[in-house]
């Protein structure tokens, strides 16, 4: 009991010892000086009210009656539902479902529904690339986001100087997310882990420096700015088309609405989210594939059966990359303008938070961590408290759930073809 | 000879930051060197050190305390508490339940740490600039004019103060005392410390405690030499001080110092030769050129491959 | 008498201050099974990590089919033929046993990106050979119920018979065995010995082995090198080693 009493005073004191101070003083700035004001009432109860909780739980912390089983009493999933649902089978059909409904979504959902769903699906298409590289090769990368800034500033560039339009600069943007990925990659993928981690970070930061502060070229914080919309074989969807371009409105003779234009850009998204979803599904049981989740497993067992882990590792990066730069263009193109200030850390960690929520390696688990990711966002009573949502889901899911909420089982291999 | 002087003035400078980011980089080196984790919150503790700093400050301020002794005591002593607080409380929810086993794991929670705490503060105390008036005004010149002379102002003599004096007291811990050892012991070998009769989760706990308090000096330090706090700025801190560890060999504390002091003069003439806006690419540019040819930086031992 | 295969000379490899391999001579014949035998941290293991290119050695020249191949990187030399099985078996525990398998052929299946892509015939081609192979050797080392089971799920013995299959799904020239019998019953001993002779006779794999269990050794080896403290102490026919007092000393300790 004595321990106890010890612990428990020790726990609440260093609740409110991290609490208190913080959360419930607060600097205030008062004319040209600062004060300290109380938090409002509120927070110090719940202070108040925390710390009392926490000495009663450590206090009887033996004597409630499983207390220590509480996790396993929470996860209330019965085991055959979640060997279901983890099945690749079950994944795939799933899937299929979704992107049924992604189709005809726009027909029915409003065109704020429909505006949400893009960037959903941007954040698909970011999520599935950088799964490549976290979730399959097992590289943490936090500078992804850098490539999806290479994709968008390379189509916005290219819009802006040499008058490149959507879907001539879309491949080009891939290439070039890739060359980067590849002359970063190079280099850098010889190290462990956890330096790879914090020097992909570096990267992203040092290109967003640059994309700051080139102002003769980028436009510095302002950005680049009136990016010319995808359009439909050469047919614009603005109420006044550009020199040399025909309306789509006016192609068809129907009355102008700027609904169609968000339903073409979901369109374009989908298609890009599609064609990503292929790809990967054929890569994942590729000899490619193989090799990266090898590599993730035991880097020295694949260079001892032959397996230049380098090169695995690059393919990884490069191809990530290049997702990252179909997504970054299509969002320069969704916006018409990009500035260095949309591909901060934040949103490289908000893409790994997708990935690690998801599940490595699972597409569905993307998907849906993506959906929950980007409506909590939206949301307008959360999204105060969106970040500290991420950071918290990422702690909680690593202790409880490391391998992510939907993980998808191996595929099944048959022996005899 | 003004060039020379500007180039001594820039010197100094830069050791004087240097010095600081040599006390967060401590704390990035000495967990690295126990359990191998790249303490990503690190840098949050710090940030949260000068807010703690701020508040102990303004609250003296407001009780009509203005003489300088007692308000430093107060802020370095408040900041250093709280913090310790913090460095036990993230190691114990955020870190110890995923000790031993995949890398990447306890790294993924950190950064989750890092967002957490940094959204924390920013709601509980908003975004915007914090700043307040600074304690010790005042410089002397060394040399004949301010022109052909060194400025040091009475804040950057104050700031090698406290950081000799807290680099001094940590290596006498280590060196003497019992738990100083032990943590020595933990850092050769965690297992082997274990089985001969050390509490290693208390020492893991303390290297955290230690490293949050000089994060937290350097908080004080920093933030009254600036004047201004906001809750973004441990994020770049905390990168740069991992760069200095990275720099003079993670898992080595002398090397932290080095690394926090070569840093500090790098990114000083850094911003000299490229302009302000460039000063955190140097950083960033040496944490990188440091991984890729020489990983194990100025005084850390190699890693040997164990297959 | 056919070619020496393997052709070690002088090799050292120092860590700082510590000598943990000095001066080893090995020659290793094709077709032959080679042990190298030794007290706990004689550097035995050390020496495998030379040979495969996980440690560049300090000197000493390392000849396979009489090109150098010391401080070539790991996958290059396993591309040379030369693959090992690690003491504490390193299946990809994530992944299944026949998942295992194919990576471990990654060097000689049809690995382009676009016919993967594309499915070409080729690629197909090239995958259903792949999985042939897979699935003769699983069924060799008695695997096959088991052959979509995350690796490290098996159970030990089965580990470890994995791992030697996924060896020879890089049509190894020189297998090199990290004691293969460590922690297997006396049954699985016997299988082990049966199988390590069948993949000599039968493959024409030549075997380097680093094991304790005497009786394997003994009864299977053509020659035996003992490594003590770094260095050679002894070389020979199992007859010879065993009658060397310098052996036995080594082994019994001062007395």
């Amino acid at each position: 009991m004595s321990r106890n009493l010890k612990t428990a005073l020790f726990s609440t004191l260093l609740l409110l010892l991290i609490s208190y101070p913080i959360l419930g003083l607060k600097l205030s700035v008062i004319g040209i000086g600062l004060q300290v004001e109380g938090a409002d009432a509120r927070t110090l109860w719940t202070i108040g009210l925390a710390a009392v909780a926490m000495f009663t739980w450590q206090l009887l912390r033996d004597r409630l009656p499983g207390a220590g089983r509480l996790a396993a009493m929470t996860p209330s999933v019965p085991g055959q539902v979640k060997h279901w649902l983890t099945l690749p089978s079950t994944q795939r059909w799933i899937i299929l479902a979704l992107v049924m409904l992604a189709l005809v979504w726009p027909f029915f959902g409003s065109r704020a529904a429909v505006d949400i769903a893009t960037l959903i699906l941007i954040y698909v298409m970011l999520g599935i690339g950088l799964n490549i590289v976290v979730g399959l090769a097992g590289l943490l990368d936090l500078g992804y986001v850098g490539f999806y800034a290479v994709g968008a500033y390379t189509y916005a560039l290219l819009a802006e100087y040499a008058g490149f339009g959507f879907w001539l600069a879309l491949p080009i943007a891939g290439l070039m997310a890739a060359t980067f990925g590849c002359l970063l990659g190079f280099p850098v993928l010889r190290l462990r882990g956890d330096y790879l981690a914090i020097v992909t970070l570096g990267f992203g930061e040092i290109i967003r420096i640059l994309l700051r502060n080139l102002t003769d070229i980028t436009g510095g914080p302002n950005g680049i700015s009136q990016i010319p919309k995808p359009t439909l074989f050469g047919l614009s969807f603005d109420r006044r088309a550009p020199e040399g371009l025909e309306t789509f409105h006016g192609f068809f003779g129907i009355p102008y609405d700027s609904t169609y234009k968000v339903i073409f850009l979901y369109l374009i998204a989908l298609l890009l989210v599609l064609l990503a979803l292929f790809v990967i599904n054929r890569l994942m049981r590729m000899p490619i594939g193989r090799a990266w989740e090898a590599l993730r497993e035991d880097e020295i067992a694949c260079r001892s059966l032959g397996l230049n882990p380098t090169i695995v590792k690059l393919s990884a990066f490069t191809l990530g990359a290049t997702f990252a730069g179909f997504a970054g263009s299509f969002f320069a193109a969704r916006q018409g303008l990009v500035t260095p200030e949309s591909f901060t850390f934040i949103e490289s960690a908000m893409i790994l938070a997708i990935v690690v929520l998801g599940g490595m390696g699972s597409q569905l688990g993307i998907i849906l961590a993506a959906v929950v990711m980007v409506l909590l966002q939206e949301m307008r009573e959360f999204n105060e408290y969106r970040m500290l949502i991420f950071g918290l889901t990422m702690i909680v899911m690593m202790i409880w759930r490391p391998q992510g909420l939907l993980p998808m089982q191996r595929p099944h291999l048959e022996l005899k073809s | 000879m003004p060039e020379l002087y500007h180039y001594l003035q820039q010197l100094v400078n830069g050791l004087t930051i240097g010095s600081t980011y040599a006390l967060i980089a401590i704390g990035y080196t000495m967990v690295y060197g126990i359990i191998g984790m790249i303490n990503f919150a690190h840098g949050e503790v710090y940030m949260i050190g000068s807010y703690i700093a701020f508040i102990a400050i303004t609250l003296l301020a407001m009780a009509g305390v203005d003489s300088l002794l007692p308000i430093m005591f107060v802020a370095f002593a408040a900041s250093m508490i709280v913090t310790s607080a913090y460095g036990y409380s993230i190691e114990r929810f955020a870190y110890r339940p995923l000790r031993g086993g995949n890398r990447l794991i306890p790294l993924i929670s950190a950064i989750g740490m890092s967002i957490f705490l940094q959204n924390m503060v920013m709601l509980s105390q908003d975004s915007k600039d914090k700043a307040i008036p600074s304690l010790l005004p005042g410089n002397f010149v060394l040399g004949e004019s301010a022109m052909s002379g060194v400025t040091i102002s009475y804040m950057q003599v104050l700031i090698f103060v406290v950081t000799f004096l807290a680099m001094l007291g940590l290596s006498l811990f280590i060196s003497r005392s019992r738990l100083g050892r032990a943590c020595r012991a933990c850092a050769e070998d965690l297992k082997m410390a274990n089985l001969l009769g050390i509490n290693t989760n208390q020492i893991i706990a303390l290297t955290f405690v230690i490293g949050a308090a000089l994060a937290a000096v350097a908080g004080v330090l920093l933030g009254m030499q600036y004047g201004v706090i906001n809750p973004h700025l441990g994020f770049l801190a905390g990168i740069k001080a991992f760069t200095a560890a990275v720099l003079g060999g993670i898992g080595s504390i002398p090397g932290a110092v080095l690394g926090g002091l070569l840093l500090g003069v790098a990114e000083a003439f850094g911003a000299d030769l490229f302009g302000d806006q460039y000063k955190d690419v140097v950083a960033f540019s040496l944490l990188v050129l440091v991984l890729l040819f020489r990983p194990t930086g100025i005084l850390g031992r190699p890693e040997v491959e164990k297959v | 008498m056919s070619r020496p295969l393997l052709e070690v000379r002088g090799l050292c490899m120092r860590f700082g201050g510590l000598l943990a391999v000095n001066g080893v001579n090995l020659s290793v014949r094709e077709g032959q099974i080679v042990s190298m035998i030794g007290p706990n941290g004689a550097g035995k293991t050390t020496v495998f990590n030379c040979l495969n290119g996980f440690y560049r050695p300090t000197s000493g020249e390392i000849l396979l089919d009489g090109e150098p191949i010391q401080g070539l990187p790991g996958h290059r030399i396993a591309c040379k033929g030369v693959v090992r099985t690690f003491q504490n078996v390193r299946l990809f525990k994530e992944m299944t046993a026949v998942e295992n398998l194919l990576v471990a052929q990654h060097q000689h299946i049809n690995t382009n990106f676009f016919a993967g892509l594309f499915k070409t015939p080729g690629y197909r081609q090239s995958e259903r050979a792949a999985m042939g192979r897979a699935a003769e050797w699983l069924e060799r080392m008695s695997l096959t119920e088991v052959a979509n089971r995350p690796a490290g799920t098996l159970a030990y013995g089965q580990q470890r018979r994995l791992e030697i299959a996924r060896c020879m799904m890089t049509r190894p020239r020189l297998l090199m065995l990290d004691e293969p019998a460590a922690g297997l019953n006396p049954r699985e001993t016997e299988d082990l010995k049966t199988l390590i002779g069948q993949l000599r006779d039968e493959h024409g794999v030549t075997v380097l082995l680093i094991e304790h269990d005497m009786k394997l050794v003994m009864s299977i080896s053509e020659r035996i090198l003992v490594i003590n403290q770094g260095a050679p102490l002894a070389e020979g026919t199992p007859v010879e080693i065993r009658a060397n007092p310098d052996v036995i000393k080594a082994y019994l300790g001062e007395t």
